[in-house]
């Protein structure tokens, strides 16, 4: 009893009595602390949810114009003599049908006249490679068809499509002033006008856009560096090349219909803004994209292609089913793998290994595995199963086993950590009513943590869905078209799928690189939502 | 000392066991547990009557919480804890290696300090135990195991119309009494329980004491408390532990009324603990 008195009268002793201001200072001093703190709290949450808005605003403004694509939706002669030479129907041979070329026919039927080899070229560019793939579905899925023309979306190729797509392409009409003969209706054409320097309005833009007259040539000379300018007249259209006071010249980019002199006010000069040299479309097929929309012939919808096919060479035929088979393969491969070991692993560690030095140096390495870059455990596949095991490279089976490595350390901590949550209370009651130590275990403490399990076992998942670097190294870096059916199939996964399509240097690949981040980052939202909704569903409070 | 004088000594004892008006269920001949390097409790010796109460009080700390969870190897839980000594039932050595742990348990039930039923229903909380045994062939003998075991905790008028429901929902008195339902409805001969009214309010505690005080004519009960009320009140024989070791064992009204020790004099009378 002395001791605890003497132990209360020692800090009356020190305590001294405080003044009511400088109390007040003190109190005053506690709360701007509080204030600081709090402020900079918030401006730290600021700033992380800045950085986080950007990016996702970024990305997914990005990826956007990668979910629809353009299609012109032409006439199609299904001709028998191509897809079916003996008549027969063999699906082998409707098959094996050169179907690209009914698809040329049908564009060179929707803008007629072409002639020369380089328009052609142009005109037949303007429509996918795959275009004709899907008429081939068309017919193998009824023959009937064969021999009738058919109304069907054709794709675009994927700079057709950007072109579409692009806002920022500029076009003014200038309507024509005078009156304007051609020199004929195909090939080179040069403009006349009657009225002398009818010509001295264009030159004088063109000296202000920066185009001098090149005395060799005696005329103003247009390069692809200068703005696009063109004069459409009598249904064609003539891009200007050459310019003097009183003449244009230049190819003709869509044949015209007759030699007539056009009247002042029948034919515009039209001027794209962007040079051609800064475009992916040449003027040609400009025009001829121009000339589509105009009869209506052009398409908008969802792209729905880039979920239901594999990659591809060309951007409007990629798709990313192929990366999602085989993320899907590989994360069954390392959920098989890693549910059980490491539950089973952490039940061990937990409930039954003895504790000692042994055990302790197991759960520090554990603890270590997490921690060990994960391009270490690529590395190590390839030595381990690749090489030794001789296992099929690109495999998801081998991405699988790779990632099951990276994320077993994970599981198990996450596992452990759930059980150890999992009051000792329970455990007591089950043994105190004669439970074996496993009965305890299976019957009570596993389905009490099974929800924390859970949860770890997602995030693990969900870590493993966004790995690459180790998959690089087991060579799931590769180029496959094929769509994975098995786990020993080359394949590749999401983020590597990303990774080769950001490599790419066609514009149309950025966007699908966007789209698929994506896909990516919606499949991880998911997955981390499904981890919050277990842990809030079967949260228990003892 | 020699051997025959440890003879001598051992003779007496068992003479006076066997003078005694009752047979002892629990025998504790120089029971020492240590913790580590901690001497937790120090030779006890005690012998425990079959059917009635039988009181372990002390100030914390003293070792009673740790000699009962020797009567059904609990500590076998704590890898640490080491048990030397014998501990008997029914003459049948408990530490005795070829003794399967299991069986020992279902024939010493246990109640702990704090309520802690399963998170299941209330009627597979106390069927969890029959089912594990294999105490009962079909539903309906299960089903009667249950009522039977949930009337003997006095609360199946309570529970009656919502077996389904999760044990946890009950209020703390009520949870108590399912565990001692539950230890109950495994049938053993004696029911361990450690401060069992600790975290309950005084009404749900009176429910509990006159509950252990119907269940004393079937069972041997042994109650750790820290209440001496409560040791007075439900118990017919107490025993006094102090630093690891048994102090003092008698009767209860001669431990509160006339103790042989001076520790134990202080004890009930308040001067610490």
């Amino acid at each position: 009893m002395t001791d605890t008195a003497s132990s209360l009268q020692a800090p009356r002793a020190l305590r001294r009595a405080i003044p009511p201001d400088e109390a007040a200072a003190r109190v005053k001093r506690r709360y701007a602390s509080e204030r600081l703190f709090k402020r900079l709290g918030f401006g730290a949450l600021a700033v992380t949810a800045v950085f986080l808005v950007t990016l996702l605003t970024a990305i997914i403004v990005k990826s956007l114009p990668a979910f629809t694509e353009h299609r012109a939706v032409l006439d199609v002669l299904v001709d028998a003599s191509i897809v079916d030479p003996d008549g027969k129907r063999d699906p082998n041979v409707l098959r094996a049908a050169d179907y690209g070329s009914l698809t040329r026919t049908a564009i060179a039927a929707a803008i007629p006249g072409i002639e020369g080899r380089t328009p052609r070229k142009a005109l037949n560019g303007l429509i996918s490679s795959g275009a004709g793939d899907d008429v081939r579905t068309q017919v193998l899925a009824n023959p009937n068809i064969i021999g009738t023309t058919i109304k069907t979306p054709l794709l675009f190729s994927a700079d057709v499509d950007l072109y579409l797509k692009d806002d920022a392409i500029r076009q003014t009409t200038l309507p024509g002033a005078f009156d304007l003969t051609p020199s004929g209706l195909n090939g080179e054409i040069t403009l006349t006008a009657v009225q002398p320097d009818a010509f001295s309005q264009l030159i004088k833009d063109l000296e202000q856009a920066g185009v001098a007259r090149d005395a060799d040539a005696g005329a103003h000379v247009l390069t692809p560096r200068d703005a696009s300018r063109m004069i459409s007249l009598n249904g064609g259209m003539v891009k200007i090349e050459k310019v003097t006071p009183t003449t244009v010249t230049g190819p003709a980019l869509l044949p015209l219909t007759s030699v007539d002199t056009a009247k002042a006010n029948a034919w515009a000069q039209l001027i794209y803004e962007q040079p051609e040299s800064r475009r992916r479309v040449t003027d040609q097929e400009a025009v001829f994209i121009d000339k589509l929309k105009s009869s209506g012939a052009i398409e908008r919808g969802f792209n729905f292609r880039f979920f239901t096919s594999g990659d591809s060479r060309e951007p409007e035929l990629a798709g990313i089913k192929g990366a999602l088979f085989g993320t899907a393969l590989t994360l069954l491969v390392t959920l098989a793998l890693c549910l059980p070991i490491g539950v089973l692993a952490a039940i061990y560690l937990e409930e039954f290994a003895p504790k000692n030095r042994l055990t302790d140096i197991i759960e520090v390495n554990i603890n270590n595995l997490a921690a060990v870059p994960s391009i270490v455990f690529g590395l190590l596949g390839l030595a381990v199963f690749l090489n030794y095991f001789n296992l099929p490279r690109s495999a998801p089976l081998v991405g699988g086993l790779v990632l099951a490595l990276l994320v077993l350390p994970t599981i198990i901590i996450a596992a452990r950590a759930a059980i150890k949550a999992v009051p000792p209370s329970i455990r007591e009651a089950a043994i105190g009513l004669g439970a074996s130590q496993q009965q305890a275990v299976f019957h009570h403490v596993l389905p009490l943590a099974m929800p924390g399990i859970m949860t770890g076992t997602i995030i693990g998942m969900a870590h493993a869905l966004g790995e690459t670097a180790p998959l690089l190294m087991i060579g799931m870096v590769a180029f496959i078209v094929d769509v994975p059916s098995t786990v020993t199939d080359a394949a590749t996964v999401l983020p590597v799928q990303i990774y080769l399509w950001s490599d790419l240097p066609e514009a149309a690949f950025q966007q699908r690189t966007a789209a698929a981040i994506v896909v990516l980052l919606g499949f991880l939202f998911a997955m981390n939502g499904a981890a919050i909704w277990l842990r809030n569903k079967f949260e228990r409070r003892w | 000392m020699d051997l025959s004088a440890v003879e001598r000594i051992e003779s007496a004892r068992v003479a006076h066991i066997t003078s005694n008006a009752k047979p002892a269920k629990v025998l504790a001949r120089d029971v020492n547990v240590h913790y580590g390097d901690k001497h937790a409790l120090k030779d006890v010796n005690v012998e425990i009557p079959d059917r009635g109460v039988m009181a372990f009080i002390g100030p914390s700390g003293c070792g009673k919480s740790t000699f009962l969870r020797c009567i059904n190897r609990m500590n076998d839980t704590i890898s640490t804890c080491h048990v030397t000594g014998k501990i008997t039932i029914d003459n049948q050595d408990i530490y005795d290696p070829s003794l399967d742990v299991v069986q020992l348990r279902a024939r010493v039930g246990m109640v702990f300090q704090k309520p802690n039923p399963f998170p299941k229903s209330i009627y597979d909380n106390v069927a969890y135990g029959p089912s594990i045994h294999g105490l009962t062939a079909n539903k309906a003998e299960m089903d009667e195991i249950v009522q039977t075991s949930l009337e003997k905790a006095a609360l199946w008028n309570e529970v009656k119309d919502r077996l389904k429901d999760s044990g946890t929902s009950l209020s703390g008195g009520q949870q108590q009494r399912l565990c001692i339902a539950r230890a109950i409805a495994v049938n053993p001969d004696i029911i361990l329980m450690d401060e069992p009214c600790s975290a309950l309010d005084p009404i749900a505690t009176a429910k509990v004491e006159t509950l252990i005080d119907e269940l004393r004519t079937n069972y041997c009960i042994i109650i750790v408390t820290h209440s001496m009320q409560q040791a007075a009140r439900v118990s017919q024989r107490t025993a006094f532990f102090h630093l690891g070791t048994l102090v003092e064992e008698d009767s209860t009204q001669t431990i509160f009324s006339n103790p042989k020790d001076q520790r134990t004099q202080d004890y009930i009378t308040g001067r610490f603990g």
